[in-house]
């Protein structure tokens, strides 16, 4: 018998592309992003999604992830695209993708693609840090003389051996808010924070807006960096959470962090 | 409007709310720990199809563990299986736990955070009921770990009221003497009447205020006859080590315990809702199993022996199984479970059936049948209409003609030789063949004779398929005399013998010029299948080797990374020291017949007599036929459990069922032009 080919298939075409935004929240932010990925194709299943499929041995739906958040890191910002085979009611889409995810991973909007470069308006992140441990003057002084110094180099393992790159170059903003006001917790687990009252007297927030570069700054990266400046060195494991990622706004000063960067779904949703 | 836009079942209003009352979660303590160790994940549950129940709404608690890492033990059947049938239950709740690997249980220890279930993160010391599946002996020290993480005393005579009943189910627990110091009970066979019944002796004296306390519900569960308390048993001992006899110390406790058998597969479609975990797990698959038991009567075979009888699940059921399955979970492949499953009556109609419902859809199946002959070769071509041919598995298990004989695995070499040159032919490229090494009477000359049947089938294999690039893999597995088989009385063989034996199956299949390259050998080295060995054979006084070893650091022995030889040797040293016993004597010694073997007192439902029958046959090398389809050979299952051997097509079709239903269909957008 000759070689088996891989069957052609009748594979229905590609009619629409709905762009997805979801959360990360709780205690599921401990799942990787190949966790997710499987999750995620799951549940396209489940909620009877009409994906395309590629060709080949092993068809795969067609879908797109955009820098995802570190494991252990939670996140309200997390994007991905799939491609479909019927014009599809997004707000449908959403609510059957999140009843069909468990909870914590959790599908926030879906809109209909409009526009391409979608990637290329993920400019920046907003990251919060939950430092227990560390009072707000300690984490402003720390913040202060981060941004005070020009470059700040620090290592990380990565696949290719250890890199050593600047985290304070693509920190375009930082703010640590009084806790008059308190922070968003960010969409909290049902098992409550990771933090008691106590702590959280002295629990700084510090917000970040980090530009996406390569190799990417992660907030552990600006944690090291915290050190190297300021000998920050927080007592308990620190919470991260990505409050948003998009266009970074021309001038960021003078805004809010939470303000610097802005809605990637603006154009799609024209 | 079709129900997979909408898998109501897994409530997350359920989650919110299930935590707020007596048994608080450990997660804000343990959460704290996860950013340190290596894939946190597994710890943190939230599995598609997880259940939590508000503790005080139900009666009686379980924890029900597989003593192994979560990716091991996640997707196992036997405890998604218990795990339903305990939460269907309304006065029941059921909660999972897992092995936490070392790196997490040194913070534990040091932060004090107890051995949590990953559904609640309840601690472990809280449930009425502790039951841990045991498919291997290798977990015992797993189940230490858990049991000192949850601050229960080690041993059952410890234990008072403000502790579970440690329960212990699974294959390895028709001979849990090696840990009736550590279990307060054991169940011999099927699960799910057993731990309903245990529920309602539980709520029964719950409710009644706890009479008696520890003592009288074990007792009451004893009385039952098919709950195995191991401390209402007194062991004697000859001067020479044997056993002299096990006798009941309580009245009302049962000689003899039988084992459980659920007669009616189709009644207990479980798991309805099988459990899809979000990190990754050994089986990225559903499974759906299609009988129990098996009539083939491998004499090695521990599993084939205490299953029986074949009980089967309709080729209607099976369909509605796959179809629920794969609409709760979103698995993309489905596995066709049980011990031989080309052996199904209507296993022809299932694989048409099913093939050809999914067929154009991305939905594999796959069915593990390592039968060797023609028809397995059918059901996997059927399987695979539209997909990669990669690999088969066969298991002739003995190399020689005569070995075969041996251990009753009824296949010819001409057999063997033509099914696998078929396989080649229909376009698999892989074959991988299944062998055991150390068998009873076996020689050097058996084992050689491996090398000769895969050169025989690569050579084959070439001429069948026109093609040189076909391979073949030996893997070799080391043979363990396992209780209720026909080789309990068996001498197992030592693992230097073992490793020399297998080395110079290794040089002969390297050596071959002409056919080497396509073979490839796997094996393991003998020395893990002594301890195993000696776990499965033991008696009480192992128990003591498994502490020791265990307090000296033995954890995940089924790991070869973890597994410490040596380690075990010390402790079992330590621990015989001044008995006549040693582990040769529990592994290398061939028992006789009038021994009391340290399981006798368990009833698997097959008559000793029979068994010994059976191992004499096997030294004379008599095969006996399959039982189903030839006169029965009088095993005793099916008299003594008054029960009949439930083949035969039904005559049902799939065609009854509901058109698949199309795609998306409610995701549509209605004002699309
Ligand atoms: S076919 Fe043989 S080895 Fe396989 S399950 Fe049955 S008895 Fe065991």
């Amino acid at each position: 018998m000759s070689p088996r080919q891989a069957p052609v298939r009748d594979v229905a075409p590609t009619v629409q592309r709905l762009r997805l935004r979801y959360a990360k929240r709780g205690r599921l932010r401990f799942s990787s992003h190949r966790d997710f990925q499987r999750a995620f194709e799951r549940a396209l299943r489940r909620a009877g999604v009409p994906m395309a499929y590629s060709q080949g041995f092993n068809p795969h739906p067609r879908v797109s992830y955009a820098n995802s958040a570190p494991t252990g890191t939670a996140s309200e910002a997390e994007y991905v695209e799939i491609a479909v085979t019927a014009m599809l009611d997004p707000e449908k889409v959403r609510l059957a993708l999140d009843t069909a995810l468990p909870p914590g991973l959790d599908v926030i909007e879906v809109v209909s693609s409009k526009t391409s470069d979608f990637i290329e308006r993920l400019e920046a992140s907003v990251w919060e840090l939950e430092l227990p441990g560390v009072s707000v003057k300690t984490a402003r002084s720390a913040a202060e003389a981060l941004m005070a110094a020009e470059e700040v180099m620090v290592e990380r393992l990565t696949k290719n051996g250890i890199r050593t790159f600047d985290a304070r170059g693509p920190v375009v903003a930082v703010e640590v808010p009084l806790p008059a006001t308190p922070a968003d917790p960010g969409g909290d687990s049902p098992e409550g924070g990771i933090h008691s009252p106590e702590e959280m007297a002295d629990c700084a927030i510090m917000r970040l807006v980090v530009r996406h570069v390569t190799p990417s700054v992660r907030p552990d990266d600006v944690l090291v960096a915290l050190r190297h400046v300021a000998n920050l060195v927080p007592p308990v494991p620190v919470r991260v959470t990505r409050l948003a990622q998009g266009p970074l706004v021309a001038d960021v000063s003078g805004q809010t962090v939470l303000n610097a960067v802005t809605d990637p779904f603006a154009a799609d949703r024209g | 409007m079709t129900a997979s836009i909408l898998p109501g079942e897994t409530s997350s209003a359920l989650l919110v709310n299930a935590l707020s009352d007596d048994v608080q979660s450990v997660f804000p303590e343990l959460e704290r720990l996860l950013p340190l160790v290596s894939k946190p994940v597994q710890y943190v549950g939230g599995e598609l199809n997880a259940v939590i129940k508000p503790w005080n709404d139900v009666a009686v608690h379980w924890a029900l563990m597989y003593p192994d890492a979560y990716e091991v033990g996640v997707p196992n059947q036997g405890v998604q299986i218990l795990y339903e049938v305990l939460n269907e239950r309304e006065d029941v709740l059921a909660e999972r736990t897992y092995a936490v690997w070392p790196d997490l249980e040194k913070l534990m220890r040091e932060a004090g955070v107890p051995q949590f279930t990953v559904d609640g993160h309840r601690p472990l010391g809280a449930f009425d009921l502790f039951g841990l599946s045991f498919a291997t002996e290798l977990g015992y020290t797993n189940m230490l770990t858990a049991l000192d993480l949850a601050g229960i005393p080690l041993h059952a005579a410890d234990r008072d009221e403000r502790h579970p009943l440690v329960i212990a189910g699974g294959h390895a627990a028709f001979n849990p003497e090696p840990i009736a110091d550590f279990i307060d009970a054991a169940v011999l066979g099927d699960g799910e009447q057993a731990v309903l019944l245990i529920s309602n002796v539980t709520r029964d004296w719950k409710a009644e205020g706890r009479p008696g306390g520890r003592e009288e519900l074990l007792l009451r569960l004893a009385r039952t006859g098919s709950v195995y308390i191991p401390s209402f048993y007194d062991v004697e001992y000859l001067p020479d080590g044997r056993i002299r006899r096990v006798a009941p110390n309580k009245p009302g406790v049962p000689w003899r315990v039988s084992k459980h058998t659920l007669m009616d597969l189709d009644e207990w479609p479980y798991p309805k809702a099988p459990l899809v975990p979000l990190a990754e797990s050994v089986h990225e698959r559903m499974s759906v199993e299609i009988f129990r038991g098996c009539t083939r009567g491998c004499r090695f075979c521990q599993a084939g022996m205490i299953t029986r009888p074949v009980r089967e699940r309709s080729a209607e059921t099976v369909a509605k199984m796959v179809d629920a399955g794969l609409e709760k979970t979103g698995y993309e492949e489905v596995g066709l479970l049980s011990l031989s499953s080309a052996d199904h009556s209507e296993i022809g109609l299932i694989a048409k059936g099913l093939a050809d419902r999914y067929e154009g859809t991305e939905t594999g199946l796959s069915l593990p049948s390592t039968r060797v002959d023609a028809f397995n070769i059918d059901l996997a071509n059927e399987l695979t209409r539209n997909g990669r041919r990669s690999g088969l598995t066969f298991a002739p298990e003995g190399g020689s003609e005569r070995m075969r004989r041996v251990i009753n695995k009824m296949v010819t070499e001409e057999d063997l030789i033509r099914t696998v040159a078929t396989a080649y032919g229909n376009g698999w490229r892989q074959v991988k063949l299944y062998f055991m090494c150390g068998l009873p009477t076996e020689t050097d000359e058996d084992v050689l004779q491996i090398a000769e049947v895969a050169r025989r089938v690569i050579e084959t294999g070439r001429k069948a398929s026109g093609r040189k690039d076909i391979r073949c893999t030996v893997s070799i597995g080391g043979f363990i005399p396992k209780p209720h088989t026909p080789f309990q009385w068996a001498s197992q063989l030592d693992h230097e013998s073992t490793d020399a034996r297998l080395r110079k199956l290794r040089d002969a299949i390297r050596n071959d010029r002409e056919y080497g390259k396509s073979i490839g050998f796997r094996y393991h080295d003998g020395k893990p299948g002594v301890v195993e060995g000696l776990l499965s054979r033991g008696d009480r006084r192992v128990g003591a080797i498994i502490e020791r070893v265990w307090s000296a650091g033995a954890r995940f022995d089924g790991w070869s990374e973890h597994f410490n030889f040596e380690a075990w040797m010390l402790a079992a040293e330590g621990a015989l020291e001044g008995h006549v016993v040693d582990v040769d004597w529990y592994t290398l010694r061939e028992r006789e017949y009038t021994e009391v073997l340290p399981w006798d007192h368990l009833d698997s439902g097959l008559d000793k007599d029979w068994l010994w029958e059976d191992w004499q046959d096997a030294v004379e090398e008599v095969a006996v036929e399959d039982c189903r389809w030839t006169p029965c050979f009088d095993c005793g299952v099916c008299g003594q459990m008054d029960t009949e051997i439930q083949v035969g097509p039904t005559g049902a079709t799939l065609l009854g069922m509901p058109a698949l239903p199309s795609r998306g269909g409610d995701l549509v957008a209605e004002t699309s032009s």
